[in-house]
């Protein structure tokens, strides 16, 4: 279906300027350094696969801890690129018409989605031993859904953006299906490949719409060609901007977009599950961010109120959904935190909608850079805490397969300092103190709904964030009760003689030292934050350019 | 009174308000050697004790430093960028309305961590043989209290010490306790509106779970109500403060409250004061918006609630005087008659509400009933704000103060009583005959019988002032305000100081006078000896050997029973006394304890010397007020 896909897609656009494609250095000269974090990532993709052939059973052990470092490896250009503002790919034309950029937007947004990568392995690794999952092939695939969704947000053209949210959304089909024996997870896999599928259908659709219309696929000139359009092909063009983004709300998990998201990521493997809930839904949010800042600010006014009626929805129906979950309910952990992420994808549209306004300001591209700001720095919050949720998560699974929410009672006892990050992290995502980040993250998205005139949705969202609070502080008071007893019979003598006596914790096993390093980086990514939250919010000011 | 640079006033600020979280994070780790203490139960509670010792230790020299002759402007200022994108500072500083309610807070909390460590080590070691009394209550406490049908699966803990050892940790009690002190003290001590919202917000999460694990009887829905009603209401104020900043065009207080009234629209002034004040008034509580308050109240521990009283419900009457009227006094002009109606319709339904708890054969609870009065006592404050005088806002301000004293006082002493009896229920407290706490415990009656008193408005005593100032300033309020109306208010009002005067005096006449020995039969004369005996643990261990031993399993309920000696408390141990009418619960209740003496004493001299010398404090807040009332006056 992606390959009949693709090869829709390729007599569209006559240069085809994928990063990988060596063939095209003879046309257009090839900035090496600027692609190098994505190809870097997908280049040890293939060769964690090949050395998987050759290795021993014992050596395939080192496969996981090579991909975390094949990540971080692939974060350094991220330092020397911050200076400097590279583009590559460009039309000969001097147009400076460029298919691949590394401005700020991209490269906060690689740093983001390459963290959230190796994040990911980290919590992989026990994961990929417990559930004697391929090694080689679940390293491949993870780090070539890594190299795609790095790829997302450096895009500039709509076949290499298409491409390069393919090519994240590929590998985690077989991700998520990886599980071996498992009815839930090939379940899970086919209803996330097919919807995905038919997400992905629509948009190339969209695509060609925009193509029709405009005679271009680079952003830029997608943007010009919407104004200057022949007025007859304005409802094309309109319903081609339409279709397009159809694709990415699919990985940002926007309503009326998001009815996989709960089963797929029940049945996938727990970081796996993570994995999408923050490099997928970044994939979406910044293939949304740039089509709407660079390709459509011209037509503002036809999403506009669009998108904001679709983040209110989005965020009710998530919470709401989320608010549902009964603490008894197998995998309701997991559960939560997918309808969670989907009530999070509603504030992460919220700056997208308020930026609609500032499309037709003096200086359009500043003015809404900075109010998407809020979007990418909710981004970075919600990645690192999301995933210091999902790492606490993920240690729970090992437990108890079913993974409940009263599963979570006694946590305290049994690991302070891990019930401890998993209550910071909950309030971050709630937005309470002492989650500071969380708070002023949300106090940014506010900010651009009121200061953009969308007091209403500021007003939702209030709501919105009182009702989350009540299913994070839920859970969040769990973590920190006495463990059920495991026999109600002997429980109710024991309430009679004293129940105070403190009930022995049960013994746990140890936390795993890659899921700890997992914690630990995460909750210091979250403190560092809330000590300092100018280190995101700066992005809300003119930080991105 | 003392000079002090003002660098050191300055740092002494930052202290005040970086040690209690560092405090709390301390109070988390392991004791290091040397302050282990006895056990690690004792070492964590004398933390608290010391971190909030020292912050009030502090809050008092930095009082002492403050300058009186221009407590209108801002002292102990410090100012650092903290994120400039959004334009947020950490601007922090006390003038003459925030510094006695920092200090008040670091007071309150002080006492507060001084009873914790009390009650937690008397109970610890009085009932080191046995189950014993403490226990005892808890058991009997559950048995009897009508709302004890909780959703909570855990053991119901009663109160104080006792509560910390079996609900949860005591680390985590007094991380949470300092925690909460942050909270409070940032915000009396922000002036920037987001660093305002963020110290107002903090108290909730620790709040949330001192009620929700240390609480009584029906604390999770109570906790729950708390949390969502207060975050609903905040939520809403932080749009209308992001309002105020936009269109100020910065958050700071200080700058918003002298310069930038004019850059504010009538519009942008009526919506941002509708928003900011719903936060507020959820917060102070207004009438309607206050019932979250009685649940929350009741089913706190001591702490929770002398806390949640004592300076929580000042946050948002605070916040009232420091951003509302100075900031936005047009549209607050706008909203004051109707602040002020719900004010004196909040004294009125408090007061009723207190009078209808009060009645005999009501089932009324004490705490319950201290909360409604507290919401009558926070009418007032928000009727003297309403008026937008210098008068009626130094009234609120005084009251404000004194309510933290008085309501401070009140519940502890509640506490302790259900401490001692297991039960705050008035019907039970006073049984057919009179609760006769003169008689059994007279220093423990005299002092709840001067909370009530100096609580209905006593002249001479702290009550009284701030809610005269108050009516006087609803007699001539601010101009541009209807006098008719806030005549009729201040009429209203003073009915409703007669109305609270009744009901305190029935809760004094019920719980301390009657003679709990008269129409008892001689079965229970041993009584009488028990009466004069300080010590209940040897009660119950008397009393359990008399019962049957039958039923093993519940020794511990037949100990509750006879040592509240009380017929309702313990169903299992009261079929002896069935023919006889119901005794009192407070018959045998030991006097103050050396402990209680510490953490009453206080608050007790700060109520007479605020009613005798008035002009202590309202020469404080006045110079402040007549400052931020300049845009009002305008």
């Amino acid at each position: 279906m992606t390959l009949l896909a693709q090869a829709l897609t390729v007599p569209a656009a006559a240069p085809v300027p994928q990063p990988l494609l060596l063939a095209e250095s003879a046309v257009q000269s090839v900035d090496w350094l600027a692609i190098s974090p994505p190809t870097i990532a997908a280049v040890a993709g293939l060769a964690v696969l090949v050395a998987d052939l050759f290795l021993p059973e014992r050596g395939k052990r080192l496969l996981g801890p090579a991909s975390a470092v094949a990540l971080l490896i692939s974060a350094l250009p991220l330092l020397l690129l911050r200076t400097r503002d590279l583009a590559t790919f460009c039309l000969p034309d001097r147009s400076h018409t460029c298919s691949y950029s590394a401005d700020t937007l991209a490269l906060v947004l690689q740093f983001l989605v390459l963290g959230a990568g190796f994040i990911t392995v980290l919590l992989s690794m026990p994961a990929v031993r417990d559930l004697r999952l391929p090694a080689g092939e679940y390293w491949f695939l993870l780090l070539s859904a890594t190299a795609g969704a790095a790829l997302v947000p450096a895009s500039r053209d709509l076949v290499t953006l298409v491409i390069a949210l393919e090519t994240a959304s590929l590998p985690a089909f077989a991700l998520v299906g990886m599980r071996h024996g498992s009815r839930g997870s090939a379940e899970a896999a086919l209803k996330f490949f097919l919807s995905s599928v038919t997400a992905t259908a629509v948009t190339l659709l969209g695509v060609s719409f925009l193509y029709a219309v405009t005679g271009t696929l680079y952003f830029r000139g997608i943007d010009e060609g919407l104004t200057r359009a022949d007025p007859q092909l304005e409802a094309l063009g309109g319903a081609g901007l339409a279709l397009t983004l159809v694709g990415f709300a699919f990985k940002a998990s926007v309503v009326p977009f998001h009815f996989w998201v709960p089963d797929t990521y029940v049945g996938a493997p727990v970081p796996v599950a993570a994995f999408l809930s923050v490099v997928g839904k970044t994939a979406g949010i910044s293939g949304l961010l740039l089509l709407l800042v660079q390709a459509f600010s011209s037509r503002a006014e036809l999403w506009g109120t669009a998108l904001a009626v679709l983040a209110a929805v989005t965020m009710t129906a998530g919470n709401a959904a989320a608010l549902r979950q009964r603490t008894d309910r197998a995998h309701g952990a997991v559960r939560l935190l997918a309808w969670s992420s989907v009530g999070q994808a509603g504030y992460l549209l919220v700056p997208l909608a308020a930026a609609a306004p500032d499309m037709g300001g003096t200086d359009p591209a500043g003015a809404a850079l900075s109010t998407v700001g809020a979007t990418v720095a909710y981004l970075l919050m919600y990645g690192a805490v999301n995933l210091g949720a999902f790492a606490v998560v993920a240690h729970i699974s090992r437990s108890s397969a079913a993974n409940r929410l009263s599963d979570y009672r006694g946590l305290y006892a049994a690991h302070p300092v891990a019930a401890l990050a998993l209550a910071f992290f909950l309030l971050c995502l709630a937005g309470l103190p002492p989650g500071v980040i969380g708070l002023f993250a949300k106090v940014a998205i506010f900010s651009t709904a009121v200061g953009n005139g969308l007091g209403w949705l500021a007003v939702i969202m209030a709501v919105n964030v009182v009702v989350a609070l009540f299913y994070y502080l839920r859970w969040t008071a769990l973590v920190f009760r006495a463990p059920l007893p495991e026999t109600s019979g002997a429980a109710g003598a024991a309430a009679a003689t004293g129940a105070g006596a403190p009930a022995s914790a049960p013994a746990r096993p140890r936390i795993a030292p890659p899921l700890a390093a997992g914690i630990a980086l995460t909750a210091a990514a979250g403190i560092a934050l809330s000590l300092d939250p100018e280190l995101v919010l700066t992005l809300t000011a003119g930080g991105l350019r | 009174m003392i000079s002090l640079d003002p660098a050191v006033m300055r740092a002494l600020l930052v202290a005040v308000l970086v040690l209690p979280l560092l405090g709390s994070i301390a109070a988390l780790l392991p004791a290091p050697p040397g302050l282990k203490g006895r056990s690690p139960r004792q070492a964590v509670l004398r933390h608290g004790v010391t971190v909030t010792g020292v912050v009030f230790a502090a809050s008092v020299v930095l009082a002492l430093g403050f300058d009186t002759g221009r407590s209108g402007a801002m002292q102990a200022e410090s100012d650092v960028e903290w994120i400039p994108s959004l334009g947020i500072h950490l601007h922090l500083g006390v003038d003459g309305v925030s510094l006695p309610l920092l200090v008040l807070t670091a007071l309150l909390t002080f006492l507060c961590a001084l009873y914790s460590y009390g009650s937690g080590m008397c109970t610890g070691t009085a009932t080191g043989s046995g189950t014993g009394a403490a226990t005892g209550t808890d058991t009997g406490d559950a048995a009897d209290a009508p709302q004890s049908a909780g959703t909570s699966d855990a053991p119901e803990p009663a109160d104080g010490g006792t509560a910390i050892r079996r609900a949860g940790s005591p680390q985590a009690f007094v991380a949470l306790l300092l925690l909460l002190e942050t909270g409070t003290l940032a915000t009396f001590a922000a002036l920037d509106l987001l660093f305002f919202f963020l110290a107002f917000e903090t108290v909730l999460v620790p709040m949330y779970f001192l009620i929700a694990r240390w609480g009584g009887p029906g604390r999770g829905p109570a906790a729950w109500k708390f949390i969502l009603y207060t975050l609903l209401g905040s939520v809403v104020m932080l749009l209308g403060l992001l309002l105020l900043g936009f269109k100020g065009g910065t958050f700071d207080i200080v700058a918003l409250a002298t310069d930038s009234h004019s850059g504010l629209s009538r519009t942008v002034q009526i919506t941002a004061v509708l928003a900011i004040s719903a936060g507020l008034a959820v917060k102070a509580p207004m009438w309607p918006l206050h019932s979250w308050l009685p649940d929350a109240h009741t089913a706190a521990p001591t702490v929770g609630s002398v806390l949640l009283a004592g300076v929580l419900l000042k946050m948002g009457t605070y916040g009232f005087v420091r951003i509302v009227l100075p900031v936005a006094p047009e549209g607050m002009r706008v909203f004051a008659p109707y602040l002020g109606a719900f004010a004196v319709a909040g004294i009125v339904y408090g007061s009723l509400a207190c009078l209808a708890l009060a009645r005999r054969g009501a089932g009324g609870d004490l705490k319950r009933l201290i909360a409604y009065s507290s919401v009558g006592h926070m009418g007032f404050v928000l009727l003297g704000i309403a008026t937008m005088t210098p008068t009626g806002v130094n009234g609120a301000l005084f009251a404000n103060v004194a309510h933290g004293l008085i309501t401070g006082l009140l519940f502890f002493l509640v506490g302790a009583l259900k401490q001692r009896t297991g039960s705050t229920d008035l019907d039970t407290l006073a049984g057919a005959t009179g609760g006769a706490l003169y008689g059994t415990a007279p220093r423990f009656g005299g002092l709840l019988a001067f909370g009530a008193v100096a609580s209905l408005g006593l002249p001479g005593l702290a009550g009284f002032w701030g809610e005269m100032l108050a009516l006087l300033g609803a007699y001539d309020p601010a101009g541009g305000l209807s006098r008719p109306a806030f005549v009729t208010f201040m009429a209203v009002g003073a009915l409703g100081t007669l109305l609270t005067a009744a009901y305190l005096l029935v809760v004094v006449r019920r719980v301390c006078m009657g003679d709990p020995l008269e129409e008892r039969g001689a079965a229970e004369h041993h009584e009488r000896v028990e009466l004069r005996d300080p010590e209940p643990a040897t009660a119950p261990a008397a009393a359990s050997r008399s019962v049957s031993a039958a039923d093993s399993a519940s020794a511990a309920d037949s100990a509750s029973g006879s040592g509240t000696s009380s017929a309702p408390a313990g169903p299992p141990g009261a079929p002896a006394h069935e023919p006889a009418p119901p005794p009192p619960a407070t018959a045998g209740v030991p006097d103050v304890r050396g402990y209680e003496y510490a953490a009453w004493t206080p608050l007790v001299v700060l109520t007479v010397a605020a009613g005798l010398w008035p002009a202590l404090l309202l020469g404080l807040t006045d110079p402040a007020v007549q400052n931020l009332l300049t845009g009002a006056a305008r």
